[in-house]
């Protein structure tokens, strides 16, 4: 009986679901509620971990509840802690949540909601979430190996060190181009740059706090931290009204990208302690804090998404980037559908603290659902903009122009109204001098944001409030992943050259530290430098990068997946890693390629180049340059981003070859089907002298 | 009320990560009784130092 009530219970959410998809695809009004969005987002996923996560969790990896995990055989009390699973869930949840999910969405918006809610939906369950669980159970039974070490192990040497690389240069890609979006957010804002850069003394503060005042008081100290932001968010409102201080801190997009390297450089190179640590527990809270907040807020103000289901844009012309449909939706939402990058957090520290393998479903399959949740909510939250403010903030003044009454006018070419008082009085409204122009995401993010939590609270006029709290959130959160990021490509960085000049892999030598901090930082300072000066504004080529690279590290992810699939003996199963493995790999070779070889200047560089090369050689300039050096630069940059998408491409082709090879030599039995599991033991069974044989270390 | 106040704060300190000394020196006194365990400071800064090496531990 409760059999037949459950299938009717499943049968009505499908179909709730299905429902409300088809409501979101055949919409004849002007708008529709964002409770059908949400609808259809969460029947699916409900539906998706009910059965398709069971199938990983049953057929494929037979989790078991009797066999102990890595975390009880190595019990260290350091990084190996059994842990109970809501506390894994959130802490995993909290370190795969980043800006990702929130801009990427924002972005892909120019084609309408429904071909990027449908990627963030159909991807999550049928990509990301699968590479995330499979991932993490591979890891659990291997030690807590990380990704790059499993890769070496498992596919072979080659294609091991070809991942090692794509992780540091997508970390480079990654970083300079979240760098990008905090500029574009702050540059000639005074109230954002004073808010975000008091961020900094505050978490300082926390540290000494931490070290001397009262060790070991994390939430004491986060309470104090999180009451100062409230501070800093007033403080930056009275300097943006001040007469003469707002002049002094409305500082220009070139002078904030070096006032961000020098922040992450002094972040790489200084006791963790003192900034990283206390900062990254502020961010933790506010971020938590911010997505529940926004959950809230959509619910219970359910608005109208303004934004058609599918836009013009999907011809490959629009504003915010160029590119049809396919393949640039699937590139430029990466986190919240599937983002590579998860893939070194659920082979990092969450597979050490699950205490049951069981626990893998919900870590790491439902929280990237929940990670995909937020992605929903930013592109609701970019859609309760009318389409003419979107397109306002979002579009480059290359395009626009750098009047409103001008932009209004371009933007009615489109077939979207947009008053020009609209826009000022909405500039107005959040305190910002302008509006127009104002690319990258985060601003036209923040005003929906602000749009949805001042309905709730505040109304009208706590907007300005509202969304400088948001511009806060989202800098807050990007530069934890900036500061961390260095930090991290500093010691990767030391790592692969310690085997050119040993003595540069010394961790503690400060020669050492500061030349490869400065190295890592003069890396993605350049791509920050040149999205910053890019007459087109730099997300145009930079978001599409970290697009492929992000994917390219979730191909080499789910090469892993079926490796360790096809050799644990389920080779009948390997579809669920391959079905996104192909996927991605036809999209990142399509996407690459039109991203060297377009002849559209806008979309393939190598064509850019050739424009920009043709106008010097009129004895012209191309539109948004100063000077002859300035076209060369361009015309240099555009081939460096060239040869970087090259890089990428070659990297996906290696490893997949490579990955290949060894299904097939598997498969035709010339090499043992031998996986590098660790020794099935039952639960409750190890003893301590078993952990010293296990080779622990004997802390 | 505390006890219930004070099993929060556990759980969130272990959401976000931070040191857990307690937990390492239960753990310590279980395993290896017959070896002085770090001070707090100490373990404090080890746990720190590791967290921010690998690249496992940030996300975009």
């Amino acid at each position: 009986m409760t059999r037949w009530l459950q299938a009717l219970v499943w049968a009505l959410v499908s179909l709730v679901g299905a429902g409300a998809f088809g409501v979101l695809a055949l919409r004849r009004g002007e708008t529709i509620s964002a409770a059908w969005l949400l609808t259809a987002a969460v029947c699916t996923y409900a539906v998706g971990y009910r059965f398709y996560s069971k199938i990983l969790a049953t057929k494929v990896f037979a989790l078991d509840w009797e066999r102990a995990t890595t975390a009880e055989l190595r019990a260290d009390g350091r990084d190996f802690v059994p842990t109970n699973k809501w506390i894994v869930f959130g802490h995993h949840f909290a370190a795969i949540a980043g800006p990702g999910p929130l801009v990427g969405p924002t972005l892909a918006a120019q084609f309408g909601y429904l071909p990027g809610a449908l990627w963030i939906i159909v991807g999550v369950v049928l990509g990301g979430a699968v590479q995330d669980m499979v991932i993490l159970c591979s890891s659990v039974r291997r030690d807590g190996k990380s990704l790059g070490q499993m890769v070496k192990d498992e596919i072979g040497p080659v294609a091991g060190f070809t991942a090692l690389v794509a992780v540091l240069g997508i970390m480079i890609i990654l970083i300079s181009v979240l760098a990008l979006i905090v500029v574009k957010a702050l540059a000639e804002s005074p109230w954002g740059v004073v808010t975000v850069g008091l961020t900094i003394p505050i978490a300082m503060l926390m540290g000494i706090y931490l070290k001397y005042l009262r060790p070991g008081r994390v939430l004491e100290v986060s309470a104090i931290g999180i009451f100062l932001l409230v501070v800093a968010l007033y403080a930056g409102q009275w300097v943006a009204q001040h007469p003469t201080w707002a002049t002094t801190f409305t500082l220009s997009g070139t002078t904030i990208a070096f006032a961000l390297m020098a922040y992450s450089f002094a972040a790489a190179v200084m006791p963790v302690w003192l900034l990283l640590a206390p900062r990254d527990y502020l961010s933790a809270f506010v971020k938590i804090g911010v997505v529940v907040a926004l959950g809230a807020g959509i619910l219970l103000v359910l608005p109208p998404i303004q934004m058609p289901a599918v836009t013009r844009f999907i011809d490959g012309t629009g504003p915010v980037f160029a590119g049809k449909v396919f393949p640039f939706v699937f590139i430029t939402i990466a986190c919240g559908a599937i983002s590579g990058f998860h893939a070194l957090i659920a082979s990092g520290t969450t597979p050490k603290l699950l205490s049951n393998e069981t626990d893998a479903r919900m870590v790491g399959y439902g929280a990237m659902l929940t990670e995909s949740m937020v992605a929903t909510m930013a592109l609701i939250a970019a859609c309760v903009l009318t389409p003419g403010i979107y397109f306002a903030i979002n579009s480059p003044a290359g395009i626009i122009g750098t009047t409103a009454e001008g932009a209004a006018q371009v933007i009615a070419g489109w077939g979207f109204t947009l008053s020009p008082g609209e826009l000022t009085a909405l500039a107005a409204q959040v305190e910002e001098t302008s509006l127009l122009s104002r690319t990258g995401g985060a601003p036209s993010l923040a005003v929906g944001m602000a749009k949805i939590f001042a309905d709730v609270l505040g109304g009208d006029g706590a907007m300005a409030l509202w969304y400088h709290f948001a511009v806060m959130f989202e800098a807050l959160f990007i530069l934890t992943t900036l500061d961390a990021g260095t930090r991290v490509g500093r010691f990767m960085l030391q790592d692969l050259g310690k085997h050119l000049w040993a003595p540069f892999g010394r961790v503690s030598w400060y020669p050492a530290v500061l030349l490869a901090s400065a190295l890592f930082v003069s890396a993605w300072g350049y791509f920050l430098y040149q999205g910053v000066t890019d007459p087109l504004g730099g997300i145009n080529s930079l978001w599409p990068l970290f697009g492929i690279a992000n994917q390219l590290l979730a191909t080499v992810a789910l090469c892993l997946g079926t490796t360790v699939i096809i050799k644990m003996g389920k080779a009948r199963y390997a579809w669920m890693t391959l079905l996104p493995m192909c996927w991605l790999v036809v999209v990142t070779m399509t996407a690459g390629w039109m991203k060297l070889f377009s002849p559209d200047p806008r979309i393939g560089f190598l064509a850019h180049a050739d424009a920009v090369q043709a106008a010097l050689a009129a004895g012209t300039l191309p539109p948004g340059v100063k000077d002859a050096a300035g076209a060369a630069r361009l015309l240099f940059n555009d081939r460096l981003d060239a040869a970087v998408a090259g890089i990428f491409l070659l990297a996906v082709l290696i490893i997949l070859i490579d990955s290949a090879r060894e299904w097939f030599h598997v498969l035709g039995g010339r090499k043992p089907m031998q996986t590098t599991e660790f020794p099935a033991i039952p639960r409750g069974t190890v003893t301590a002298e078993m952990r010293v044989e296990l080779n622990a270390p004997p802390f | 009320m505390s006890a219930w106040f004070a099993r929060a704060a556990a759980t969130l300190r272990r959401i976000l990560g931070a040191p857990d000394y307690a937990a390492y020196l239960a753990h310590h006194q279980a395993c290896h009784p017959e070896r002085a365990p770090l001070g707090e400071r100490e373990f404090i800064a080890e746990r720190l130092a590791a967290r921010y090496e690998r690249p496992g531990s940030r996300c975009c």
